[in-house]
């Protein structure tokens, strides 16, 4: 035993390292060496905690003290008042509606989560295998290579109802089910960790906060369907996730816990780690194969399944780092348990990574079933300022957003479907009223059109087809017919696509044409963006009556298209106006207006051009 | 590690570091680290009872501290606070009385009347 009496938890998720969290520790480091209090407490580099705006954040144990938002220049007051005089620091922790949320436990954003996969994620330091398996880590794989067969393993697996968390929401049984039923002298595993949706971060935050967890997950699966080798499959944008699973490894193998005869039994397990490129077509099984092969990372059709013909030809299971995070959970609480939270057809919880106009950004896991509202107003904390809900993206590229009305939505596999929209990996975009859903789907599709692998024509064309309509709608060149074009392309392309990239992308078009029509026919037929986001379809003007003639606005125009004088005021020539909004940004006075809609000299200038184009082509 | 027993084992000792945050925690000793406090010498007796835990390897007792609690003539004070049982409130404290604290009290479970400045909340 030591003589610390305080736990100092630091977050290091990526989000908090960013925010400056390693420069803290140092300090803290420095600064109880400057009060020689260094033996009494214990600074713990731990995994993502969840609340990411909040960043860097911190717990003190025994107390559980919450401090937000630490910079370099407060370490000083925490040691000092709260290590050594023991008067926790009411300035650095969270507070709202004049309340002081001093414990964790107590602070809003934690209240309607419940931990399964992130139960260690900001409790453990993920470096380490000791404090692991002081909370119970590997004692399920202990029990399930000692007590039960793998018949049984997949048994108990189906009664839990677990469903793949990477999106899709198969069942995770019924996959295994395949590989355990297939006879081969090789299997594999494979913990796909290649998770390329703008603004998710689920799976990084699980591998570098409870690395110990995935393997002993990914274990279990393995001696279920009787292989003995795993990979991990994880984008090279995520080095410390890569180094945590990476050392996780070495220590179980250092312990006995991986290797041969594990617990004396006759499974024996290794696993490597696969770094992938980061093409987002790699988080697609069949590809990531693939790539895992040496292979150019395409895809190819299914049947056969990876289950039947997976990685160099041998039966392969492919699940996602958090569907492995469950695993080790359900077989100690049991599957009735993890049965028992959420709704019927989707059990369990599921891990969301909360982003956008949201007041509490972050990582969340909730009880399926869990509405929209509840995860936007009071896990999320609502909307930034004064700003209104408009709608909320789940699923990234893949999947569809969904709009006020389905604030009373259970989030679940079948219902978010049957909304147009998807589960995905679970990231969740909240946007407030001042951006334009054609803009969103179009800045969808690009992505979608980049990340495209190009070897079926569906997806290669078809997908820059409908960002060429999308463009067109958002420069103001619109036409009558646009929409049901977008529409069709959409649905042909979800049918004809070979893979899941290319099924979905149409999805984030077609769920805005499905509830923001209105938008796209103002874009089109009026010429008119509402909410002045794109360009070419708002305009500056001047205001004469407030002006002052100052020539603020002039001189800093970078394409000389201001002109006029203290008498006459100022005016914008509208054709050469770039939007740049320097103008409005320096007028003293606020005289300028940032309107919806292309200004109608434009409009005169353009049909101007087009006939001209048109008398050039007649000749 | 071969076995459950082995693994267990493991736990054990690793459930040790992990105390401060929350788990197996009999007594919980608190002591008053107000100005005043440290003036009169609570640092030397939270560390003198760190240090005899540590000695007598007493896994399930906590020591934390807190700030002022008021009573500055009777300083260092110090609480357990006991599952199921009233707070016991010990003041004038120095380092031979934790000793004889740790033993009486904390091993044996015989409050130490002597030094008892307040019982219950």
């Amino acid at each position: 035993m030591s003589l610390k009496h305080i736990d100092l938890l630091i977050c290091c998720g990526s989000g908090c390292i960013s925010a400056g969290a390693l420069k803290i520790k140092e300090r803290f480091h420095e600064v109880l060496k400057e009060h020689s209090a260094t033996n009494e407490v214990n600074i713990i580099e731990t995994g993502c905690m969840g609340p990411c705006d909040y960043g860097p954040v911190m717990v003190v144990y025994p107390e559980g003290i919450f401090y937000k938002k630490v910079t370099p220049d407060d370490v000083e007051e925490i040691v000092t008042e709260h290590f050594i005089k023991g008067r926790p620091v009411t300035r650095l922790m969270l507070q709202e509606d004049d309340k002081t949320f001093s414990a964790q436990k107590d602070v809003p954003f934690y209240q309607k989560q419940i931990k399964v996969a992130l139960e260690n994620c900001g409790y453990i330091n993920p470096e380490s295998l000791e404090e692991y398996i002081a909370t119970g880590g590997y004692e399920a794989l202990g029990k399930v290579l000692i007590e039960m067969k793998p018949q049984d393993v997949i048994n108990e697996i189906k009664a839990s109802g677990l469903r793949g968390r990477g999106g899709g929401g198969f069942p995770t049984h019924i996959k295994w089910q395949m590989v355990h039923d297939k006879k081969d002298d090789e299997k594999y595993v494979i913990c796909n960790g290649d998770e390329g949706d703008p603004g998710a971060f689920m799976d990084r935050s699980i591998l570098e906060g409870d690395p110990h967890r995935i393997l002993e997950g990914m274990m279990i699966a393995a001696y279920a369907m009787g292989a003995s080798m795993g990979f991990f499959y994880i984008r090279a944008e995520y080095p410390l996730a890569i180094k945590r699973i990476k050392t996780a490894i070495s220590q179980a193998k250092e312990l006995g816990l991986m290797g041969d005869n594990i617990f004396d039994t006759d499974f024996c397990f290794d696993a490597e780690v696969r770094t992938g490129a980061g093409a987002f077509v790699c988080g697609e099984e069949t590809a990531l194969i693939h790539s895992i092969e040496g292979e150019r990372g395409n895809p190819t059709p299914k049947p056969p399944y990876p289950a039947v013909k997976g990685l160099w030809g041998k039966p392969t299971v492919v699940n996602n780092v958090e569907t492995f995070g469950n695993i080790p959970t359900i077989f100690l609480k049991g599957a009735k348990w993890f049965a028992s939270m959420g709704t019927e057809k989707s059990p369990g919880t599921k891990v969301f990574a909360l982003t956008g106009d949201i007041r509490n950004t972050g990582l969340v896991e909730v009880p399926m079933g869990t509405t929209l509202r509840e995860l936007i107003f009071d896990v999320g904390g609502g909307m930034i300022g004064d700003h209104k809900f408009k709608a909320v993206q789940l699923g990234g590229p893949s999947g569809g957003c969904l709009t006020v009305e389905h604030l009373d939505t259970g989030v679940d596999y079948e219902s978010l479907k049957e909304r147009g929209s998807m589960m995905g990996s679970g990231g969740v975009i909240v946007m407030n009223e001042e951006k334009c859903m054609v803009n969103v789907a179009r800045f969808f599709m690009e992505f979608c059109v980049e990340e495209s692998c190009g070897k079926c024509s569906p997806c290669r064309i078809g997908l820059k087809q409908m960002l060429t309509v999308l463009d067109r709608i958002t420069n103001g060149h619109g036409r009558e017919g646009d929409i049901e074009e977008l529409q069709r392309l959409g649905e042909s392309i979800s049918k004809l696509s070979l893979c899941g990239l290319g099924q979905t992308a149409p999805n984030p078009v077609l769920s805005t044409i499905r509830y923001f029509r209105d938008e796209y026919e103002a874009h089109i037929r009026d010429r008119s963006c509402a909410t002045k986001v794109c360009n070419d379809l708002m305009h500056y003007d001047i205001d004469k009556d407030r002006c002052i003639g100052c020539s603020l606005c002039a001189r800093n125009c970078p394409v000389d298209c201001i002109s006029g004088s203290r008498e006459e005021k100022y005016t914008i020539h509208q054709v050469d106006c770039i939007k740049c909004g320097n103008c409005f940004d320096v007028c003293p006075v606020k005289a300028i207006d940032k309107l919806p809609g292309m200004h109608p000299d434009v409009v005169a200038h353009r049909s101007e051009l087009s006939k001209a184009v048109n008398q050039y082509e007649d000749l | 590690m071969k076995t459950l027993a082995d693994l267990k084992k493991i736990r054990e000792k690793a459930q040790e570091d992990l105390k401060l945050r929350g788990g197996n925690v009999r007594i919980k000793i608190v002591v008053g680290m107000g100005t005043s406090g440290i003036a009169m010498g609570a640092r030397e007796v939270m560390k003198t009872f760190l240090e005899e835990i540590a000695a007598r390897n007493l896994s399930d007792v906590l020591v934390t501290q807190t700030g002022e609690k008021g009573l500055s003539s009777m300083e260092p004070v110090v609480d357990l606070i006991e599952e199921g049982k009233p707070k016991v409130t010990y003041g004038n404290m120095n380092p031979d009385k934790v000793k004889k604290v740790v033993v009486e009290h904390i091993v044996n479970g015989r409050v130490v009347s002597d030094y008892v400045v307040a019982t219950g909340d």
